[in-house]
């Protein structure tokens, strides 16, 4: 990987956005079993916190999701009423890729830190937030820059459930 | 009710969690982004995976990969392993008909300040030779049979 000058300069607007909280909003519904069973039928994941009440009552005090599906909950419906075009998750990211004139882009790493646990019935919010910008890079795949945007997760109750951090390369081929 | 639960002293840096291998499907990959509420194409439409994106097939998505690594670690550690955090790299993807090889082992282990037991892993899930994503992923673990992390939360909860 190598430093580049090879890309347009970051317009101020965006810089302003650093840190900022963006597109906050309710996943549209409440976390349901429907989906914890299909997830861990999708891996065969037989912890039976997920599959037997009194395990969940015994050891999370009742039944709770997996926490790597804290994504799930904020993936927006592929179709809604009123809607007029598909909509997608990590609208800060693909702002971005249009705002910074970087038509392609990967998520090269993820992490995600796991707070308190999303239970069924909880109604998830969610915030996106670009938290850095990088100086032009080249790599493999071309020129371009890393960005990093934090999705911050909480309950009805204001509660943190969790956060997903990615990092992107936003590149020109 | 008595369920099995693996204990933090039980566990050593170096220590080699149980080999996992499962055979992928198109099945395997269209359920779990399906399961992942993730509608994109090159998970689920061979047409647009091969002639738009130039893969080779369909593949798995990033949010069933991690439900992939929650699966591995929690067979290793029972109901009462509490992960902390993940961070896992995509290097290259999961095909139909790929035979997927999931291995851990564990980097290290510590106390923090509230008294919480961590263990740290190290896992990977490969094709023959191909590593596909690696994961670092930190799991809290009970300290005895009367310890659960689950209990824990605010101060007490420093993943």
């Amino acid at each position: 990987m190598t430093e580049t000058t090879d890309v347009p300069s970051i317009p101020d607007e965006v810089l302003a956005r650093i840190d900022e909280i963006q597109y906050e909003g309710s996943a549209g519904f409440p976390v349901e079993q429907g989906y914890i069973w299909t997830t861990c039928a999708s891996v065969e994941n037989g912890n039976p916190l997920f599959w037997d009440r009194e395990v969940a009552d015994e050891i999370t005090g009742g039944p709770i999701a997996p926490p790597t599906m804290l994504s799930v909950w904020f993936r927006p419906h592929h179709w809604q009423p009123g809607a007029t075009e598909n909509l997608v998750p990590l609208q800060v990211h693909f702002d971005l890729k249009e705002q910074l004139d970087l038509p392609e882009a990967i998520i090269s790493e993820n992490t995600n830190t796991f707070h308190e646990p999303v239970r069924i019935g909880d109604v998830v919010t969610s915030r996106q937030r670009l938290r850095s910008i990088s100086e032009p890079k080249t790599t493999k795949l071309g020129t371009g820059r890393f960005w990093v945007i934090d999705v911050e997760y909480v309950n009805q109750h204001g509660v943190l459930l969790g956060v997903e951090s990615y990092t992107a390369f936003g590149y020109r081929r | 009710m008595t369920t099995p639960k693996l204990v933090h002293g039980s566990v050593s840096e170096g220590d080699e969690l149980p080999p996992l291998d499962h055979d992928v499907t198109a099945t395997t990959v269209v359920l779990g982004a399906l399961a992942s509420r993730d509608w994109r194409p090159m998970h689920h439409d061979y047409d647009f995976a091969v002639n738009r994106n130039g893969t080779q097939d369909i593949f798995l998505n990033t949010p069933n990969l991690a439900a992939w690594f929650e699966r591995y670690i929690t067979d290793w550690t029972g109901p009462t392993g509490r992960l902390g955090k993940m961070t896992f790299r995509m290097r290259d993807s999961v095909f139909p008909n790929d035979t997927m090889s999931v291995r851990g082992t564990v980097t290290g282990t510590d106390v923090d300040a509230a008294g919480c037991g961590w263990v740290d892993l190290d896992i990977t899930i490969a094709v023959g030779d191909r590593v596909c994503t690696t994961c670092a992923a930190r799991v809290a673990l009970p300290a005895d049979d009367t310890d659960n992390p689950w209990r824990r939360s605010g101060d007490a909860w420093n993943p």
